[in-house]
């Protein structure tokens, strides 16, 4: 009987295929969003974890000011500023001795940089010291790093990101080791370049490679001024384990050189807190998107029923002859049942064919990754649908007297 | 079989008195024509015959068995084994070729798959649309699907065939081709009841039963009953 009712619920179908398929479009749609927007929200919690684990998950990030400044004021949460002093006191070993590398740096703001009467101003400028290439995870392709010596000559080099050395090229396709030994200018100066990094990608959020680097030395003598401050901190543990007495160690330190007791005047970001996180904030974001496609998919269900409806009454006499010629109530709801519910598995299985389909695709900046759950989720609620909302129609469709059905005109 | 049947619709001042009393009884292997103008109580008659609907007062006995006893299950189970139903505008499933439509009420009674094929190639044949089996009924002229009608009717090997107004929607070549199939099916021992307003179609009866205002007026045999073969 369940054989046949499908094969009579297939014809029913195939009988009116323009509304069929436009019924399917509502629950392929739905399956569809589903799949997709979970995916973008699984795509940009793995970039986010990406991001957050090439700056490497045994470092640390010391930036001046903590959440809440300002809105204070007063002693209470002072701006602390990080001071070259501060960071000789953070390496040496007696004093903190789960440290193993630290790297300052200073932000040169939005200065242009140019080659050749190509100019490009790179989404990230840093003066900082030897150390930032292994620490921040920044290997170089090509030449060399800045160096110690550098750092004490002052010396007048850069270190390309791939994007920058391809936008002063001016050909997305160019090498970049290309620039090895070209002189730049960057602001009003000329810069020699000693190297490219290796490409590293984007993170989800910024372009990784869109990226030059200088002495801070020479940062701060051309471009910054010699403020004796740093703008920000990376701060590398002996190892994973000695990260939380590392961040005690900067905290502790930090506190007793600025004379304050508040931990807000600075901050400390452990990498491997700020993951945890950051997967709940993705998480959250997920779900939200997940929700939005449920109401979509919800909405794609309703669909069915209305179809099933009028199909139903449509069919009024259809369903009196079935059963002036023996069909049972069971006959007549297995075939109005089994017609919505292979309405919504076929929607449903074009819907994932569709979210795979699209989640191929950058959306937004970010790559979705699909997650499994998410297809069976898609598509066994939209079978659900199926059921749920096939059972009112079917059911009134069960229930009509043979006499009043064959009469219906 | 029916004994003092009546039946009302409504109620009150609106209350329609569309069978007042009825009592005959059919016996197997007849041919019978009920008739009378529309508004006599033939079709209320036929839908109390047919298990289709069941009398206000009086009771209906298919086969020995009270149908006022039986659930919804077990009628449509009496309509699907005991009877076969012809209606005057065919009642195909639109879409769906002949030998599905014929096979319908054979897959209702849960026969397989190949047996039920064999039956319903049968009774088409045995209405002369060999030749038809995978038509749909809007590629069939009337008469071929009144056949088609007729051969589904038969085709679950029923005790009653009941045809209401059978050639109502027929030009008079059709008509008595149909005729002539009713004939033939009651000439192998199955009981055919007709509802008709037609003298013609009451012609061809053994029995004829005239119905006024849910009264019987005139109930006169023309032929004898053939004997019945068991069904």
């Amino acid at each position: 009987m369940n054989f046949e009712s499908a094969r009579i619920a297939l014809q029913g179908i195939n009988a009116n295929r323009l509304r069929s398929v436009l019924t399917m479009l509502g629950i392929m749609i739905g399956v569809a969003a589903v799949i997709i927007l979970v995916a973008v929200g699984s795509g940009s919690a793995a970039a986010n974890r990406k991001r957050l684990e090439a700056l490497g998950s045994n470092t640390l990030t010391v930036l001046p000011g903590g959440f809440g400044q300002g809105a204070r004021g007063g002693t209470q949460s002072r701006r602390v500023q990080i001071t070259d002093g501060d960071v000789a006191a953070l390496a040496d070993p007696t004093q903190a001795p789960s440290i193993s590398a630290v790297v300052p740096s200073v932000r040169i703001a939005n200065v242009v940089v140019s080659y050749n009467g190509a100019s490009t101003t790179p989404a990230q400028e840093l003066g900082t010291t030897a150390s930032f290439a292994p620490v921040r995870n920044y290997p170089v392709k090509t030449g060399s790093f800045i160096t110690a010596d550098d750092e004490d000559n002052h010396s007048r080099v850069v270190v390309l990101g791939t994007s920058v050395a391809k936008n002063l090229l001016g050909d997305a396709t160019a090498d970049p080791s290309s620039m090895l030994g070209a002189t730049v200018q960057v602001g009003a100066g000329q810069y020699t370049v000693i190297g490219t990094f290796e490409s590293k990608g984007s993170n989800g959020a910024q372009d990784q490679d869109d990226i030059i680097v200088m002495p801070m030395s020479t940062a701060r003598d051309a471009l910054v001024g010699n403020t004796g401050t740093v703008d920000g901190l990376t701060v590398q543990a002996k190892n994973r384990a000695a990260t939380d007495t590392a961040q005690n160690e900067i905290t502790s330190i930090l506190a007793a050189r600025h004379r304050t007791t508040t931990t807000s005047s600075f901050q400390v970001l452990n990498q491997a807190s700020l993951l945890a996180t950051q997967d709940a904030s993705n998480r959250t974001f997920t779900v939200l998107l997940g929700t939005v496609a449920a109401i979509s998919l919800l909405v794609g269900g309703i669909g069915v029923m209305n179809i099933m409806l009028v199909t139903v009454t449509e069919r009024t006499r259809e369903i009196g002859i079935r059963k002036a010629i023996g069909a049972q109530r069971s006959h007549i709801l297995g075939q109005f049942m089994v017609e919505a519910v292979l309405l919504t598995m076929l929607g449903g299985l074009l819907g994932v064919v569709v979210g795979l389909l699209g989640s191929q695709f950058t959306i937004v900046g970010v790559e979705p990754i699909v997650a499994p759950y998410s297809i069976v989720l898609a598509f066994g609620v939209a079978v659900l649908i199926g059921l749920f909302f096939g059972i009112y129609p079917a059911n009134r469709a069960a229930s009509l007297r043979p006499i009043d059905a064959l009469r219906y005109e | 079989m029916v004994d003092g049947v009546t039946k009302t619709y409504g109620s009150g001042e609106t209350l329609v008195r569309a069978l007042q009393g009825v009592t005959f009884t059919i016996e197997r292997g007849d041919m019978v024509a009920i008739m009378g103008a529309s508004g006599s109580g033939k079709s209320t008659l036929m839908n109390i015959i047919g298990c289709l609907d069941v009398a206000t007062t009086g009771t209906y006995e298919l086969d020995g068995t009270d149908v006022r006893d039986l659930d919804d299950f077990q009628l449509a189970q009496v309509r699907n084994r005991k009877i076969g139903f012809v209606f005057q505008s065919f009642n195909l499933i639109p879409r769906t070729n002949a030998l599905m439509n014929v096979e319908l009420p054979l897959i209702y009674a849960g026969m397989k798959r190949a047996e039920r094929r064999q039956r319903a190639e049968e009774a088409l044949v045995a209405v002369g649309l060999a030749d038809r089996l995978t038509h749909l009924p809007s590629e069939l002229s009337g008469g071929q699907q009144q056949r088609v009608a007729i051969a589904r009717a038969i085709a679950s090997n029923p005790a009653l065939i009941l045809a209401d107004e059978p050639t109502g929607a027929l030009d008079s070549h059709s008509s008595t081709e149909v005729l002539d199939l009713f004939q033939g099916v009651n000439d192998t021992g199955r009981t055919v009841v007709l509802i008709t307003h037609e003298d013609e179609v009451a012609r061809r009866a053994r029995r004829v039963i005239r119905l006024r205002d849910g009264s019987i007026i005139d109930d006169h045999r023309q032929a004898p009953t053939l004997k019945a073969v068991p069904a």
